[in-house]
């Protein structure tokens, strides 16, 4: 049987008109919707040699994120973390990052680079003025250095300077006592790898005058093979070596080293050895190897702490890093900020940032500081210990001291020609 | 530059003993890798570029075995034979199909698997860095050879890469099967003719380059970190290797293999900041005064 078109309105115009009213009616309420939620970009290292570093960023923003949303969000709007891989090219790093701004529509980005992707991300910020949290980079330059500095950008990290006043007094303390006067280094040749090692030595140098570096190894990031940097620091025949090789570098290195039993012929100091995701991985850790605090839930020796390490653990089922605890710190800042600006907007929450203080787990005295005039992190637990091969991997961590630290900085940014 | 250094280096006959053996051990680990590469090239005129992918599976095939039975042997066993079937699976499945076809879409193809294979471990194993560890009856003191340092660990490594290279000489120049393969890589068509299966003659030199990667990054496994995309950095070096010791010939991934991890390890002493550097010049030096490498035949 023919059907015939009755006239009026058809069935598809009425559904047409139906959803155009619904349209109509609802598009305030979408808009506001869209609007409570504010995206944050975040390029970090997921693949490669480092990505457990990035991974583990992306764990400790995420159980903050979820704390923050559950709490209201940001000034009331709800954060979509947008996380994209980097591979830990710097070249890759900024086109992610200029990506999420200006087509994944992110207000604001959490830049979780090592320091050799960092400083692409940091003219990207400079570039498209949108506030910018580093959150894994330590090379001291990034935000010391006056002519990195924008107002867009801070620093959330620990920082090279930092370690390297701290390390180099207690390593200067051990060399007085062990009469160690020969040191070879072996770090990591880009920024971060040579601006902390000339920063350890120059302060190991300052507190131990006799000290005499002998011997320098320089091999490239993501080197696989460390066989002829270990046998030449042999035949330098240093007392102690210092390293702030770091992941699968620093286990790689250890490895190696082993064979050639380095760790009995000489006193090491690995700054980025005390972290779980260097500690866990090694399969036969040397005892007695001198590192910085990276991150390990019993210092500081608070229960805030330990209970932030336990509960990282129990939702990832694994150790946090030290890259960790600084992602999370950024996004309780930002939070705090947000708070107090009583908006999510960059420039209002950029204003608030600056000298802000606010109570966390990994403070020296439970709160840490974003320092106003250079934007960068301080009052976070600092201190040195020598290792042991199973938990609580570190015992005993001296505690660096924050009122020499800031001496001695003031007076390195001095002789730098920063301030 | 650090001339003093070397100079007292060569002086010495610790330092001597140490360079000398360092060196060996970079070499000879390129070498298992660069042979298959050679070999490959030699027989199948194709230029592997996801040749590395199997050096990484070895490692990570080695470390699953010995993590699950605790065997050293079994771990190094399980990195080669693995590898091999590999090697025979990739070729018969996707190698076999663009064999002549333009160079240009080999390597593509090659590289795709290079991204392919570091995406599979990434799945299987994870993105984080791994550590087999050192087999316990490893983890003894070095010895010291006239004052020089050497791990048994490094021996035992340079051993069995000695005898995979004697192996493989032998076979190839002496036994009826290394004659097949010689042939099929002059004159496939003629080879074909006589009845000889070439299509398994060309699987089995593929799982053969691929068991020697795998058997590299066996032995590998306990003093590197393992990661995805780990194959990468060894299989730009093999490649010099294999440019400066002639494509396609063992011997040129021999000496090859050798003096480049002797530049490698004396470098770091005289030039600590141009060690990869002088690598690469190295290699101009050789192609410009000889364009087909150290070995390379010239091309009729």
């Amino acid at each position: 049987m023919k059907r015939t078109r009755t006239p009026g309105i058809s069935r598809r115009s009425t559904l047409a008109l139906m959803g155009a009213g619904a349209m109509t009616f609802a598009a305030p309420w979408v808009a506001r919707a869209k609007a409570k939620t504010i995206k944050i970009g975040m390029p970090t290292i997921l693949s490669g040699r480092v990505a457990q570093l990035g991974t583990s960023s992306r764990n400790a923003v995420m159980l903050e994120v979820e704390k923050v949303n559950a709490a209201g969000g940001l000034a009331g709007r709800q954060i979509e973390m947008v996380i994209r891989d980097s591979k830990g090219q710097p070249q890759e790093a900024a086109r992610v990052a200029r990506e999420l701004v200006n087509t994944d529509g992110c207000e604001l980005l959490l830049d979780g680079e090592a320091s050799s992707g960092s400083f692409a991300v940091h003219e990207v910020a400079r570039d498209l003025g949108v506030l910018c949290i580093h959150t894994c980079s330590e090379a001291s330059s990034l935000t010391a250095d006056p002519k990195q500095h924008i107002p867009n950008a801070f620093r959330c990290v620990r920082q090279g300077i930092h370690d390297s006043i701290v390390g180099g007094s207690y390593a200067a303390s051990i060399a007085k006592a062990k009469g160690l006067k020969k040191w070879a280094t072996c770090s990591p040749d880009y920024a971060y790898g040579r601006d902390t090692t000339g920063e350890f030595t120059l302060y190991l140098k300052r507190f131990a005058p006799d000290v005499e570096i002998i011997s320098e190894s320089w091999p490239k990031l993501f080197q696989p093979d460390y066989t002829e940097v270990v046998t030449k620091i042999l035949q330098a025949k240093p007392q102690a070596l210092y390293s702030c090789l770091w992941g699968g570098d620093l286990t790689s290195y250890i490895d190696q080293a082993n064979i050639y039993a380095m760790f009995s012929q000489m006193e090491v100091f690995a700054v980025n050895m005390a972290d779980y995701t260097a500690l866990t991985v090694v399969k036969n850790l040397p005892k007695g190897i001198h590192s910085g605090n990276r991150y390990i839930k019993t210092f500081p020796t608070t229960p805030e702490n330990a209970a932030w390490g336990d509960a990282y653990r129990a939702k990832y089922n694994e150790y946090p890093t030290n890259w960790s605890w600084q992602n999370a710190t950024a996004v309780m800042f930002l939070a705090e900020a947000a708070k107090k600006a009583n908006s999510a907007d960059g420039k209002k929450i950029a204003e608030v940032l600056k000298g802000l203080t606010i109570k966390c787990p990994f403070g020296a005295d439970g709160t840490v500081t974003m320092r106003g005039d250079d934007h960068t992190l301080v009052g976070y637990a600092i201190g040195w210990g020598t290792t042991i091969p199973q938990e609580p991997y570190v015992p005993e961590v001296k505690a660096g001291d924050w009122k020499t630290i800031f001496e001695l900085e003031a007076e390195w940014k001095k002789s730098k020609g920063y301030t | 530059m650090d001339i003093d250094a070397l100079a007292g280096c060569l002086a010495s006959s610790a330092c001597l003993v140490t360079q000398t053996t360092s060196g060996l051990i970079i070499g000879m680990l390129l070498f298992l890798v660069a042979v298959g590469l050679t070999l490959i090239f030699g027989v199948l005129k194709v230029v592997n570029f996801s040749h590395g992918a199997f050096y990484m599976f070895g490692a990570y095939f080695a470390m699953t075995t010995y993590q699950l039975t605790g065997s050293f042997a079994l771990a190094m066993l399980a990195g080669a034979a693995g590898t091999a079937v590999l090697g025979l699976i990739f070729e018969r499945v996707f190698m076999s199909r663009v064999y002549g076809a333009d160079v240009l879409m080999q390597l593509l193809i090659c590289y795709a698997f290079v991204l392919i294979f570091d995406d599979v471990v990434r799945i299987i194993w994870g993105p984080e860095f791994k550590s087999m560890g050192m087999p316990s009856a490893f983890q003894v003191m070095p010895l010291f050879i006239a004052g020089g340092v050497v791990p048994p660990y490094y021996l035992l490594l340079i051993g069995v890469a000695l005898v995979a290279a004697v192996v493989l000489g032998i076979g190839l120049s002496r036994s009826r099967i290394g004659k097949v393969i010689r042939a099929a890589a002059q004159n496939p068509g003629m080879v074909s003719a006589l009845g000889i299966n070439t299509g398994l003659i060309y699987g089995g030199v593929f799982a053969l380059g691929g068991m020697l990667a795998g058997l590299a990054g066996a032995l590998a496994a306990p003093v590197r970190s393992l990661t995805p995309g780990m194959g990468f950095s060894v299989l730009i070096e093999s490649f010099i290797v294999t440019v400066i010791g002639g494509m396609g010939s063992i011997l040129g991934a021999l000496i090859g293999a050798l003096l480049l991890g002797l530049i490698r390890s004396f470098g770091s002493l005289g030039f600590p900041l141009f060690t990869e550097g002088l690598m690469y010049l190295f290699m101009v030096i050789v192609l410009v005064s000889k364009p087909t490498g150290l070995f390379g035949k010239e091309a009729a």
